[in-house]
């Protein structure tokens, strides 16, 4: 993965294969603690500790149509690569979180390249689930909500 | 990271709202972009906002695009399934921009298989 808004995508696609109807894409950096985090939560059935326990292996999927589950793996790696933490939250029927941190200015941090075209690509591939996405920096904080941009 | 900008959010708001109002007739066509982990590193998401682009210049409202997971060849990534009404899907593989756009234009559009690109034809579930 080239970029961390592919690695969000791709995140954004396992909620949608757990059944979510609603996730939440939030982008917070923060330059003053040198922070970037990115947190991709969704309302999709979960996974049970077992699973969990699995879940940064590689060599785990509960796909059937290979025997390697590579993104959330990759997506830890690349906080990891960059001082950064990986961390993942889930209950059956209530839903996924997961949380990756970098530090903002490490030389090893993948960019976050084009977020408007992983939004564009989730939004119009699923006008079903409602997706929402937050960005905060020092600025302030900026959401887009595909059920608002429907009306 | 560049911040999103007024004219970045209204070009989504412009691209999600015409692509909802397409959606409400039926299709003639539907082209699925495989988009797992092996997919989007491939490459998928060009893929997919290029046809979201030629759908959109073409006039076309009875043409949708939509996402699902590996298609289990990962080494044929970026691939997508084109399926039209009446007609087995057919698969293709190892794609590029140049490549969805000819897909587009002769099989979506003009009905003809590009079998230069075309990995399977039919459904792998029919006998």
């Amino acid at each position: 993965m080239e970029d961390l808004s592919l690695h969000i995508l791709d995140v954004v696609e396992n909620s949608i294969e757990a059944a979510a109807t609603k996730i939440e894409i939030r982008i917070t950096e923060d330059k003053i603690r040198d922070l970037l985090e990115i947190e991709i939560k969704d309302n999709g059935r979960g996974m049970t500790e077992q699973t969990l326990s699995k879940v940064l292996d590689p060599f785990y999927t509960t796909r059937t149509t290979r025997r390697v589950g590579m993104g959330l793996s990759l997506l830890a790696q690349a906080s990891k690569e960059s001082n950064g933490n990986f961390e993942i939250n889930s209950a059956v029927g209530i839903g996924t979180e997961v949380k990756a941190s970098f530090q903002h200015s490490h030389i090893d941090r993948k960019p976050m390249g084009d977020i408007k075209s992983t939004l564009i690509s989730l939004m119009i591939s699923y006008p079903d689930i409602n997706i929402i996405f937050v960005y905060q920096d020092e600025e302030g904080t900026d959401t887009l909500d595909s059920n608002q941009l429907k009306q | 990271m560049a911040k999103l900008s007024i004219a970045d959010l209204e070009e989504i708001r412009n691209k999600v709202k015409k692509s909802t109002l397409l959606r409400e007739g039926s299709f003639n066509a539907k082209i699925t972009v495989h988009m797992g982990t092996c997919g989007i590193a491939a490459g998928a998401r060009t893929i997919m906002n290029t046809l979201i682009q030629i759908i959109e210049e073409s006039k076309r409202n009875d043409i949708i695009v939509t996402n699902s997971g590996c298609a289990g060849f990962c080494s044929k990534e970026p691939m997508v399934t084109v399926e039209l009404k009446g007609e087995s899907p057919v698969k293709y593989s190892s794609l590029n921009e140049s490549k969805i756009k000819k897909i587009f234009e002769e099989h979506v559009l003009n009905g003809r298989i590009v079998a230069e690109y075309a990995l399977a034809i039919g459904n792998e579930r029919e006998p």
